[in-house]
């Protein structure tokens, strides 16, 4: 498996809007990252799911990015759900904390099912 | 009498060098001085001189019939009288004199006078002479120890000044210069996987231009194997980066290897240098590589081959002086002995047992004819501490062994690598995704940290299985301070912004295997990762 390109599309959802993550999460996401969650909170969606489903890679700078989502939806009080991660990164986000702030659901129905 | 002495002309007999002598004006009274004649030279085989040695007394010029090119310009000059100046049979100068003031002829008493003085001055004049030529002699001679002491103190601050010391072998070397300081030089470099560089090399040249050249020879060697792993790629760098500097008719001849201690593996390339050999349980095998000594043409190709070691192989690395030593008889000691030799070799000292056999070859009160060198390298075994550990015995393996040039995104290629190394091992797939992760990491921080994201400085990474243990090692080039303990980072002064969001990499890594070993030196760093396989 080689670097796959970043991608991070919006998908409305009711009230909420799913962001479904592409590729590889290091450095190079930076930006497109951060203007999609940016897109998000302007359409003030609450709460804003991160689909992890076609993610294959996450470093050590692709945590640092999603902590820095994190903090800014905490700021605002806005719930950031997860899901779609590999049993890898489940684990990897539960080392390092991430999964006490952000909720981590199996697939996409159960966690719009912990909306509702 | 009043006389001018135009010329002291003398001859330095002993090296047949002809020397004119600063013109002496001798006067009397106020009567202004003549104008000083220029000196005249005589040549060695001018008839003039025959004749002057065997004459007695002065000599009137105008009275002379000989055919001389030396004697028409005497008499050009001026010259009235020429008396010889002999001592112990050998001419060693001509007093010159032209007209007396007074304009008369030399009477017989001046005669007289003048071959007194001649035979008073001779001696003088010659012993002036020696006085001069041995400090000459000496001044050489200073000159010639003076240029000694800075060879052999370049030599002898570039040979290494201590040897390798690694688990399961010995290595021994022994250097003796001949008389002048010869450019035999070896060396030996750890690189940052851990292998050992063993180097042995020779300058065609003696004193200081052939120290220089070994200076030069052996800086190049180190810097190219900071960033070249092949033996072959060493040596053609090298090769040509000393082409356009070397002095005309002066080249290097060199032998690079490269030996896995953890392996016995052995990988080398030669410019031109003798050849190696092994010795051990198998007999005595010659490491054949060809290529042209360093220095003599760019562009040159260096054909690499390979020998792995077992247990009890010794390897011999050695130069010119063993087996061109000569016997009183003038029979040289040679390759078919030295192979003889070698054959014969038990123990574990090969150096002591060669040095034996070329001291009875020689015998006694030998004058040694070129430097001796001998490098040797022997495997004893796995190191006894693993043999001592029950869960560390067993071979060796060496799944991977390559770098990766520090750029942004080539921490995938490094993780994707290993894990087609380690494919064979059927590691479970969580613990090969952890083990992954913290290669990508470690090499991350290596490229970023340690190398400053300069792609000329490559970050090394090899996987080797001993026993139980998978150890994957990530080398880069930062070495000097350490790198920072591993500690657990706060996610909620993070979120908080109260710290940067960064600074999961050290943790990650020691998070994701059993053990993570750091190693730092003056120029590289190393991190160690660990997995047990025997809880998989």
């Amino acid at each position: 498996m080689e670097h796959k390109t970043f991608g991070a599309n919006l998908r409305p959802m009711g009230d909420s809007v799913i962001i479904d993550l592409s590729g590889d999460i290091d450095a190079a996401a930076e930006e497109a990252l951060n203007a999609a969650y940016a897109q998000a909170e302007a359409a003030g969606a609450d709460p804003v799911l991160l689909n992890f489903s076609d993610v294959g890679y996450i470093n050590s700078t692709g945590i640092a990015l999603i902590v820095g989502l994190l903090a800014q939806a905490r700021k605002r009080h806005r719930q950031l759900v997860t899901y779609g991660l590999s049993d890898h990164y489940q684990e990897i986000f539960r080392i390092t904390r991430l999964s006490d702030f952000m909720g981590m659901y199996a697939d996409e129905a159960s966690a719009l099912q912990r909306d509702r | 009498m009043i006389a001018q002495i135009t010329a002291l002309w003398q001859r330095f007999t002993t090296n047949n060098s002809e020397q004119a002598g600063e013109p002496v004006v001798a006067t009397s009274d106020s009567t202004p001085p003549a104008a000083v004649l220029p000196p005249v030279d005589i040549a060695p085989n001018d008839p003039l001189l025959a004749y002057l040695l065997h004459v007695n007394g002065p000599v009137e010029v105008e009275r002379l019939k000989l055919d001389s090119p030396a004697l028409e310009s005497l008499k050009a000059a001026g010259t009235r009288l020429l008396v010889p100046l002999v001592s112990q049979g050998e001419l060693i100068g001509v007093l010159n004199l032209g007209s007396r003031r007074s304009d008369q002829e030399y009477s017989s008493d001046d005669r007289k006078l003048l071959a007194d003085l001649a035979t008073q001055a001779a001696p003088a004049v010659r012993v002036a002479q020696l006085v001069r030529q041995q400090k000459l002699e000496a001044a050489e001679r200073e000159r010639v120890a003076q240029e000694l002491k800075v060879a052999r103190l370049i030599q002898q601050t570039l040979l290494p000044q201590s040897l390798p010391e690694i688990d399961g072998w010995q290595v021994a070397a022994y250097y003796q210069p001949a008389r002048a300081v010869g450019g035999d030089f070896y060396d030996f470099r750890t690189l940052p996987d851990g292998r050992l560089a063993i180097i042995i090399g020779d300058v065609t040249d003696k004193g200081v231009p052939a120290a220089l050249v070994m200076a030069t020879t052996r800086t190049l060697l180190r810097a190219a194997s900071e960033r070249l792993v092949s033996p072959g790629a060493v040596l053609e760098r090298v090769n040509d980066l000393l082409h356009p500097d070397i002095p005309a008719r002066m080249f290097v001849t060199c032998l690079y290897a490269v030996l896995d201690p953890a392996t016995g593996h052995l990988v080398y390339a030669n410019a031109g240098h003798d050849l190696p050999y092994t010795t051990g349980p198998s007999g005595v095998i010659e490491l054949e590589a060809r290529g042209m000594p360093l220095g003599l043409m760019p562009g040159m190709h260096y054909e690499e081959k390979e020998v792995t070691l077992a247990p009890g192989d010794t390897v011999l690395f050695y130069s010119d002086g063993l087996v061109e030593a000569h016997d009183p008889e003038r029979e040289m000691y040679g390759f078919p002995k030295l192979r003889e030799e070698l054959a014969g070799f038990e123990g574990d000292d090969l150096v002591t047992y060669l040095l034996d056999t070329l001291h009875a070859f020689t015998g006694p009160g030998w004058e040694q004819e070129d430097d001796v060198t001998l490098v040797t390298v022997r495997y004893d075994g796995p190191s006894s501490v693993q043999r001592e550990d029950p869960v560390q015995k067993g071979e060796v393996a060496l799944l991977a062994n390559f770098e990766v040039p520090s750029a942004p995104g080539n921490e995938r290629r490094a993780m994707n690598q290993i894990a087609e190394a380690v494919a064979s091992l059927d590691l479970p797939p969580d613990c090969l995704e952890k083990l992954k992760t913290a290669v990508a990491e470690a090499t991350m921080n290596a490229m970023e940290h340690g190398n400053q994201y300069r792609e000329d400085l490559p970050v090394h990474i090899r996987a080797e299985v001993e026993g139980t243990r998978l150890r994957v090692s990530i080398t880069d080039h930062g070495g000097g301070a350490q790198i920072p303990e591993a500690t657990t980072p706060d996610i909620d002064l993070k979120l908080a912004g109260l710290e940067s969001p960064r600074g999961w990499g050290l943790f990650l890594i020691k998070s994701m295997v059993d053990e993570m070993n750091v190693h730092t030196d003056d120029e590289h760093h190393t991190v160690e990762l660990v997995v047990n396989l025997d809880k998989t």
